[in-house]
């Protein structure tokens, strides 16, 4: 019994570090049930009951952060950052990163500065936590 | 007062594999494997620093009580448990090719940061590695 769940965690967290990967990309459930060996039925069930949350979710705070990131380290635009996260529409990313962080990406990109650390610890800890 | 870190745990599920792993793919070296009786001593470490050993131990009784032991093993395997290395190395690019030719699950391509070229990888087990080039 203890196998299956090790199993079965083990492919979602690879799922889990393709979308961590492939971010900027639309979200391809299809694609990722293959990489967990799940039916794409059961992905978005299975992967919430392992994480804690949906993938879709999961995939908005990982555009998010690499928002944040390119807002505090780059000089690109709001839009052109938009569109490198992988959002489609400047209104849902205003949108969504002022749901996510309590600011405006033009207010944060004034105020954001951090510390350095390892980026997969950057990564994890400046990803916002709640979501909606 | 306190001079070095010598020695260091992380979790593995099946200690064979952890072998094949970390020194077949990786190319850590063994610095000890001995059957102690009451558990299997598999410690590992970069060749030539035989001073810093990362020991690849395997959760369960006595140690700890199976169904804890079961706890371990699944946030092991979501990547939650924690176990993290970060290695560093003279050329990020070259390793990643090489690792990536021997099938590793790599994560994360290279990337230049503040701190120099790094890039992320998994084992087996759900244990986030890094590799830098530092500079």
């Amino acid at each position: 019994m203890s196998r299956a769940v090790e199993q079965s965690n083990r492919r979602l967290l690879r799922a889990r570090d393709t979308m961590d990967r492939t971010y900027a990309q639309p979200l391809d459930v299809p694609m990722l049930a293959r990489i967990a060996h799940v039916s794409e039925a059961h992905f978005i069930r299975t992967f919430r009951a392992t994480f804690g949350e949906t993938p879709h979710r999961y995939l908005q705070r990982r555009r998010v952060e690499r928002a944040m990131f390119l807002l505090r380290e780059s000089d690109r635009s709001v839009t052109e950052i938009c569109v490198d996260v992988g959002f489609t529409s400047l209104g849902t990313f205003s949108r969504t990163f002022r749901e996510v962080v309590g600011e405006s990406p033009t207010e944060y990109r004034r105020n954001g500065h951090l510390g350095a650390a390892p980026t997969c610890f950057t990564k994890a800890w400046t990803r916002p936590s709640s979501f909606g | 007062m306190l001079n070095s870190i010598t020695q260091s745990q992380i979790f593995v599920l099946d200690q064979d594999e952890a072998l094949d792993f970390y020194v077949g793919k990786l190319g850590l070296e063994v610095n000890t494997d001995q059957d102690l009786g009451f558990m299997r001593w598999l410690t590992v470490n970069v060749p030539g620093q035989p001073d810093r050993q990362i020991l690849l131990e395997l959760p369960g009784p006595p140690a700890m009580d199976e169904a804890t032991a079961e706890l371990v093993r699944e946030l092991l395997t979501k990547g939650a448990m924690g176990g993290w290395l970060c290695i560093s190395t003279d050329d990020a690019q070259k390793t990643y090719d090489t690792l990536r030719a021997r099938g590793v699950e790599l994560t994360e391509e290279p990337t230049q940061r503040p701190y120099g070229i790094d890039f992320g990888l998994r084992d087996p087990f759900g244990n986030a590695i890094r590799i830098g080039q530092l500079r």
